[in-house]
């Protein structure tokens, strides 16, 4: 469970959003929309933990998040705008790097299967350099499905994805809520029928 | 072996492979350290006392310029390509990865200063033994270059221009190894014992392991921010 | 104590407590400096050795004084700034490190001034000498970090951590700096001793040591007011400020 009670975030000296007050059951899904520039992503970094709240508090299972939180860290998996893939490595060595940090254990059969489902079977050995914007993405989506992370923060997740790659990430989501995952979600894309249970729509910046 | 150990080999790992695979680059700072040394002679005489007794600093002075062109790469392509957000989110503690990430940096760019030493110090003239020391001084001084390097690297990690800045912050900080190694090669030289400032540069080497971690991760988190 | 330290920490407070405090400062500084100069250079007596030369300590001692007092003040504020996050203390480190470079320099100057009739020559690898010289880098240093972020926010901590990991590395640059001075003592040049100084020359150097301070504390108090200021530009009390005057 999550709870942002009352949360303020700056950007450089500018208040972006203040008062946010937010509960994230198992299973439940927030979507973040709002114009460019509205504080979408600086929301989410502070979520995950890169950058620190201008105010308010953050709890997770109950506990109030302190900077580097273990326990925390190894629940939530972050992924923004970069795809944090080393262009000189290969897909397996990228995801499975990314896999442990995280404490998580890698099976070179999940990752075959997941792999497959993205549409790159074969591609374990190619280095990341030589994918295409798309198919990097799809690497970057594959550590969601690699570990067993009950928090998913995603900024813009659908970029760079073709319909078929959109419904495929569409499904996962929906799956990970289902089994009683949560997900805090910055997209303009309709996801929010993904959810089975409740979905919190928060606007900023009106 | 415990989850953080194997975290922090797989980072050694990754870094290594990673660098290894643009070998290319790496050379540069190895081809900086020699070119440099190499126009001391041709700017000066080449006479053998006048290098001799300039060769130790001139040495010193390379190796320094030598491993700040190498710095500016330690941080940034992990913060171009994103994976110093992952690195930060991980439940790994950060001091530890901004150990390993320093140390790997050391054995990429340090060491192969260390091992091309003894060539280089040919064209100075130094006698066998003062080579050894000047080695020995090198195998101590370079990580913590590296460690007091990697804090300014971290500093200057999202800053678009930071090579010039870079070399502001770390040359006034090094000046201690500067000191002690050119007195240690000097001593060699001239015959006498140079343990003293061994001993020294062993002992900022420590300290800069136990303190400089601490600041390479402080800096990180400020960079992401 | 908490209350005091929470509402230091409030900009619009702290704007004005600090307007309050400039002549508090400035008006003793004035005196001192003023009492100190006439007394140094027209009524203390000249130096045996060194005869009228010497005068030179009364603005070279106090201004190598506070190019530490200075550093130390910055990495003090920095400190505080990174630990309880407080907006103020960033601003004081910042308005610290210009000051303090200056001071720095003076004392670089009136040194080579200083030296030129002393050792014949403008500069000398004096141990004292370099580790100033190395100080005034580490200003420079912090000063060109903190304008290198686009993010003022950023570049306020970025170089409140340079400033901590210098104040650390100042002990080890000054010994090494000591202890290669002391393997290459010139021999040809005559090496100044420490004048000896009598009550009436040092009454009046201290006069000076706390005018420099208060002075210090002066300008920086009144660049710290333009400081919060800037960083506080948009905002509301500021806007109120502007409608009152």
């Amino acid at each position: 469970m999550l709870e942002i009670t009352d949360l303020a975030v700056s950007r450089g000296n500018r208040l972006l959003l203040e008062g946010l007050t937010l509960r994230l059951a198992p299973g439940e899904l927030a979507l973040i929309t709002g114009p460019n520039g509205a504080g979408k992503t600086s929301l989410l970094r502070v979520v995950a933990g890169l950058s620190q709240a201008a105010a308010g508090r953050l709890c997770w299972q109950a506990r109030a998040l302190q900077t580097g939180d273990p326990e925390y860290a190894q629940m939530r998996i972050y992924l923004g705008h970069q795809a944090g893939l080393k262009a000189d490595l290969s897909v397996t060595e990228n995801l499975r790097f990314l896999v442990e940090l995280q404490n998580h254990e890698f099976h070179s059969d999940k990752l075959a299967a997941c792999l497959a489902s993205l549409g790159l079977a074969g591609a374990e050995d190619r280095p990341v350099r030589a994918l295409s914007a798309g198919q990097r993405r799809r690497v970057a989506l594959a550590r969601l499905r690699l570990t067993a992370a009950r928090l998913w923060v995603l900024d813009e997740p659908l970029t760079n994805l073709d319909v078929d790659g959109q419904a495929l990430i569409t499904g996962w989501l929906g799956e990970h809520l289902r089994t009683g995952g949560m997900a805090m979600i910055a997209s303009h894309a309709p996801l929010a029928s993904a959810a089975p249970g409740r979905c919190v729509q928060v606007e900023l910046g009106t | 072996m415990n989850s953080t150990g194997q975290a922090m080999l797989a980072l050694a790992r990754r870094d290594l492979r990673a660098a290894l695979r643009r070998w290319g680059e790496l050379g540069l700072p190895l081809m900086f350290f020699v070119i440099v040394v190499t126009l001391f002679p041709l700017g000066l005489a080449p006479e053998r006392d006048l290098l001799g007794s300039i060769g130790p600093g001139v040495l010193w002075v390379a190796a320094l310029l030598a491993s700040l062109l190498a710095l500016e790469g330690l941080f940034r392509s992990d913060m171009e390509d994103g994976s110093m957000e992952q690195l930060i989110l991980s439940p790994q503690p950060l001091v530890l990865l901004a150990l390993v990430k320093a140390l790997t940096h050391w054995a990429l760019t340090g060491l192969p200063l260390v091992v091309l030493t003894p060539l280089v110090a040919q064209a100075f003239y130094l006698p066998a033994n003062a080579t050894w020391v000047l080695m020995l001084a090198l195998l101590l001084a370079t990580p913590t270059l590296s460690l007091i390097g990697a804090v300014a690297a971290a500093l200057t990690a999202s800053l678009r221009r930071g090579a010039g800045i870079l070399g502001i912050l770390v040359l006034p900080l090094a000046l201690p190894l500067l000191v002690f190694g050119a007195r240690a090669t000097d001593l060699a030289v001239q015959g006498q014992s140079a343990t003293g400032p061994l001993y020294l540069l062993a002992a900022l080497l420590v300290l800069a392991i136990t303190l400089a971690p601490l600041a390479i991760a402080a800096a990180l988190r400020i960079s992401v921010d | 104590m908490w209350i005091w330290f929470h509402k230091l920490g409030s900009p619009p407070h702290f704007y004005r407590t600090a307007g309050r405090l400039v002549p508090w400062f400035g008006i003793p500084a004035l005196l001192l400096l003023v009492a100190g100069t006439v007394g140094g250079l027209a009524i203390a007596p000249p130096d045996y050795q060194q005869g009228d030369g010497f005068r030179i300590i009364y603005v070279h001692v106090p201004s190598a004084y506070i190019s530490m007092f200075g550093y130390v003040a910055m990495a003090v504020a920095a400190a505080v700034g990174l630990i309880w996050r407080m907006k103020v203390a960033f601003a004081f480190a910042a308005a610290c490190a210009p000051v303090g470079a200056a001071f720095t320099f003076l004392a670089l100057a009136t040194g080579s001034i200083w030296g030129k009739p002393m050792w014949g020559v403008w500069w000398d690898w004096d141990g004292r000498m370099t580790s100033v010289l190395v100080l005034f880098f580490l200003y420079v240093g912090v000063m060109a970090l903190r304008s290198a972020f686009d993010d003022a926010s950023k570049g306020d901590r970025a170089a409140a951590l340079l400033a901590i990991v210098g104040v650390v590395n100042i002990p080890i640059i000054k010994f090494s700096v000591d202890w290669w001075n002391t393997l290459h003592q010139p021999a040809t040049i005559a090496k100044l001793s420490a004048p000896s100084i009598t009550m009436d020359m040092l009454v009046w150097l201290l006069a000076m040591v706390v005018g420099y301070t208060l002075f210090f504390a002066a300008v920086v108090t009144m660049r710290l007011r333009g400081e919060v200021l800037l960083r506080e530009r948009g905002a509301r009390w500021i806007r109120e400020l502007n409608a009152h005057a």
